[in-house]
């Protein structure tokens, strides 16, 4: 180290200080989901009780994972269109050899996951080593996955029933095991983001990836890294959602994409890169949530749904603009 | 219409960003067939001023007339129907235009919507003959230009519309000679049809030469006008910074250590076609050459930025070559590059001060599980924008909203903070104010008292003469000539970054 290189040395800005801005940067998204909870409440009676937040409870762990795993593709300003597909073919996977290769449970859990990591590694390795966007790249995996999936089954949804039912219905807490790794996901991953070597590296690719190449970090190798968490977290959820419907199907996370995208988006992270937060996105993911499930529960139809949804994700990214472009003009 | 009566009268201008005042209460006017120079350190209200009346910002308090009436534009479309141009420091090109299309994108030629192309490459054949670019085909993209070239494009786009009063911010800062030769030409004939014309630059010489009056703004205010005629730079100077500068006086050789760096036979496509050069520690070496003739290249290349196709580097006096592939080989044998667009290859600009000095040394911050130890990071960014006099608010400031010199800085302290002992910058200064300009120079000679190595691009002569030990000069892809301290006179140089190109054409 250079210690006496430099001038006596003022403190470090004083860390409740961060811990305010931090508040207040979660501060609009609490307060729109606390308003949504608000609203939904009072226009019906059905809504706010406990069956409606455990069945929230249980809907989201895959939502989350996905979306967690899509903020970090966004972040690095890389997307991954693919992720619902791969959802699909591991499922399909972990269903066959359930069911028709008659696996032990945990090597066929075991093959859910490689195949994602397996799809990540594809993703990522054809993306850095040719050069082609991760658009394009994920496009084709988009299809590739969803091929795969209904060739495995032969387009049949497999029926696992209890075998697969314990991972979705253990409990600790009142809370089930999918919903308690969801948010044990989102902690480590938020805290990774803002706290190691590897999400610093992350947020500058993002930011300006020839400054950090220039830099003397080779952003290969951090790329891949994540396409390869995307594509385990997306297994881990397909596991979940497996669990869940004791079913593997192979038009399982049609659409997905779109969700974790939006998710991420209301959250506030920037389809740009360089700019986010994981645990935004949970509040993304809690917010779309809670919104099917309200209008659900005042007896909204489905295409009214998608349509507020719309709205609600295209004035969620004006918010954060104008939010964004006030803070700036404060600060400088 | 005859030279010398008012063109644009402005008085009591003043513009505020929240509690920061960038001018204030600003009187000014400009004539007829005047070119009036504005100077003054970064910050200090030109862009602001030559915005307002560009109709780009709107002023807060203030009014200004344009050849007797009053003149209020709405945005900069109101302003250029008025007759008023603006050539931004800050190009605004659309890199898959094609030249032709890029001069005359808000008036293409067409019938029904159809672009009739032969017509609009006429016109803009005419319009680069007029500015001195001849060999330039209309019908090439623009991002496949030089810096220099796109700028001259833009004053060409300026020049082709109607103009009573044209403002120029930074013109040359990209040019070759040949290129300013031919922008002064223009400005000349524009001044004999009577338009007025506002030229900001840092070049104190250049102003000198061009400008009839000179106003000198500081901290927002107007400081004085005075006419060009018999002013020294020393005067205009000490009127921008308040004090005198007496940098350009001779500097004590310094002992040259070992060599830090031998570069031989170093090649890379069509531009780098034979370099080799020595630096030693403690030793600041210079390059200087033409736009294009090949310095940035060689230095990506011998960085591992580009793969060079031949040549070897020797780290330290080493016999055996060192392997830089890629720039993590280069950083990790202790090599630097500072690019000349900070922006877009040199910083993180949303990001802070802080993250943008350790980014290089991440890894040394890092605890267990590559954690990074936040409260070592601040106090060793705090060490350096104090070592460096960094001006921002602290170390969480996104470097975003710093002045260029200030970012520069950030730049430099990421590379000290590396410990690399070969820092090679390109073009340090560009766009960066005369106050901070002199801070860099002190600072690199202070890294070379220290034992570090250092090269450094300016395509500002003045720069490296007062700045080196030595001088190397590129020409067109080869290593023209060395020059020491003392050996060197403007005009050798010169005619050594020339000579490439007069054995090119005669071959």
């Amino acid at each position: 180290m250079r210690a006496a290189n430099g001038p006596p040395v003022p403190l470090p800005p004083r860390t409740c200080r961060r811990w305010a801005s931090v508040a207040t940067d979660y501060l609009g998204l609490a307060a729109a989901l606390a308003g949504l909870i608000l609203v939904f409440s009072l226009s019906t009676q059905h809504f706010f009780s406990r069956t409606t937040f455990l069945t929230i409870a249980n809907q989201i762990p895959a939502a989350v994972l996905v979306a967690t795993a899509m903020t970090y593709m966004l972040l690095m300003a890389e997307i991954d269109l693919s992720v619902g597909s791969v959802l699909g073919l591991c499922s399909c996977v972990l269903g066959v050899a359930l069911t028709r290769w008659h696996w032990p449970l945990p090597l066929a859990v075991v093959a859910g996951l490689a195949t994602g990591l397996a799809c990540g590694a594809f993703n990522g390795g054809v993306s850095l080593h040719w050069r082609l966007p991760s658009f394009i790249v994920t496009l084709g995996m988009l299809e590739i996955a969803r091929g795969g999936a209904h060739a495995v089954t032969r387009s049949q949804t497999q029926y696992i029933g209890a075998p697969i039912a314990g991972i979705a219905e253990t409990h600790a807490l009142g809370l089930s095991l999918p919903f308690l790794m969801a948010i044990a996901v989102v902690v480590i991953a938020q805290g990774v983001l803002t706290r190691t070597v590897f999400g610093r590296y992350l947020v500058a690719i993002g930011t300006n990836e020839e400054a950090v190449r220039l830099s003397g970090i080779d952003p290969r190798p951090i790329k891949l890294t994540v396409f390869l968490i995307t594509g385990l977290l997306v297994a881990c959820a397909a596991v979940i959602d497996t669990s869940r419907f004791q079913s593997a199907n192979p038009n399982a996370g049609s659409g997905l994409e779109l969700q974790a995208i939006a998710a991420a988006v209301i959250g506030g992270t920037s389809l740009l890169g360089g700019r986010g937060s994981v645990v935004g996105t949970l509040f993304g993911v809690l917010i779309i949530a809670v919104l099917n499930s309200g209008l659900a529960s005042v007896g909204a139809r489905d295409e009214t749904k998608r349509l507020v949804t719309g709205a609600v994700i295209v004035a969620a990214v004006i918010l954060d603009q104008v939010r964004h472009r006030l803070g700036k003009a404060g600060a400088s | 219409m005859t030279s010398g009566e008012p063109l644009l009268t402005v008085s009591g201008l003043g513009k505020s960003y929240g509690p920061v005042t960038a001018l204030a209460r600003v009187d000014f006017d400009l004539r007829r067939g005047e070119v009036h120079a504005l100077v003054g350190e970064n910050g200090a209200g030109k862009s602001t001023l030559s915005r307002i009346i560009a109709g780009i910002t709107p002023a807060d308090t203030g009014q200004m007339s344009l050849a007797g009436r009053r003149f209020a534009p709405r945005d900069r479309r109101d302003a250029q129907s008025c007759g008023v141009r603006m050539v931004m420091q800050e190009l605004n090109l659309v890199g898959s235009l094609t030249v032709a299309e890029g001069l005359f994108f808000d008036c293409l030629p067409h019938r029904w919507g159809w672009i009739n192309y032969p017509q609009l490459h006429r016109q803009a054949r005419s319009l680069l003959d007029r500015v001195g670019l001849q060999g330039l085909d209309p019908g090439r993209a623009l991002g496949t230009l030089g810096v220099g070239q796109q700028m001259m494009i833009e004053i060409a786009a300026g020049l082709s519309r109607r103009c009573d009063l044209l403002i120029l911010d930074e013109p040359t800062a990209a040019l070759t000679d040949a290129e300013t030769g031919h922008l002064f030409a223009q400005i000349a004939a524009m001044k004999a049809a009577g338009t007025g014309i506002l030229y900001i630059s840092h070049r104190l010489e250049e102003i000198r030469r061009i400008a009839d009056r000179i106003s000198v703004l500081r901290d927002g205010r107007k400081v004085t006008c005075l006419p060009s005629a018999g002013v020294s730079l020393d005067e205009i100077v000490r009127l921008m910074v308040g004090r005198t500068l007496d940098k350009a006086a001779e500097r004590t050789p310094r002992p040259p250590g070992p060599v830090a760096l031998e570069v031989r036979g170093l090649r890379r496509g069509p531009v780098v076609k034979d370099v080799s050069f020595d630096v030693r520690r403690g030793e600041i070496l210079g390059f200087a050459g033409l736009m294009g003739s090949g310095r940035t290249e060689t230095m990506r290349a011998l960085f591992g930025a580009d793969l060079p196709d031949a040549g070897t580097v020797r780290l330290q006096g080493s016999s055996d070559p060192a392997v830089i592939r890629s720039p993590q080989d280069a950083v990790r044998q202790g090599l630097a590059l500072l690019t000349e667009n900070r922006k877009e290859q040199g910083l993180l600009l949303p990001l802070t001060v802080r993250a943008n000095i350790t980014l290089p040394s991440l890894t040394r911050f890092s605890g267990s599980a590559g954690w990074v130890r936040r409260a070592a990071e601040s106090v060793e960014a705090a060490r350096w924008i104090a070592a460096l006099a960094i001006r921002c608010r602290g170390a969480e400031q996104p470097v975003a909203e710093l002045s260029g010199g200030n970012q520069q800085k950030v730049v430099l302290a990421k590379w000290l903070l590396r410990d690399c002992d070969v820092l090679i910058f390109d073009e340090p200064t560009r766009g960066i104010d005369v106050g901070a300009k002199f801070e860099i120079w002190q600072l690199l000679e202070d890294l070379a008292a220290k034992g570090k190595a250092i090269v450094v691009i300016s395509s500002d002569l003045p720069e490296l003469m007062a700045l080196c030990d030595r001088i190397a000069v590129l020409s067109a892809g080869r290593l023209a000539a060395t020059f020491l301290r003392g050996e060197w006179t403007q005009h050798a140089i010169l005619a050594a970054a020339l000579s490439g190109y007069l054995t090119e054409t005669s071959q």
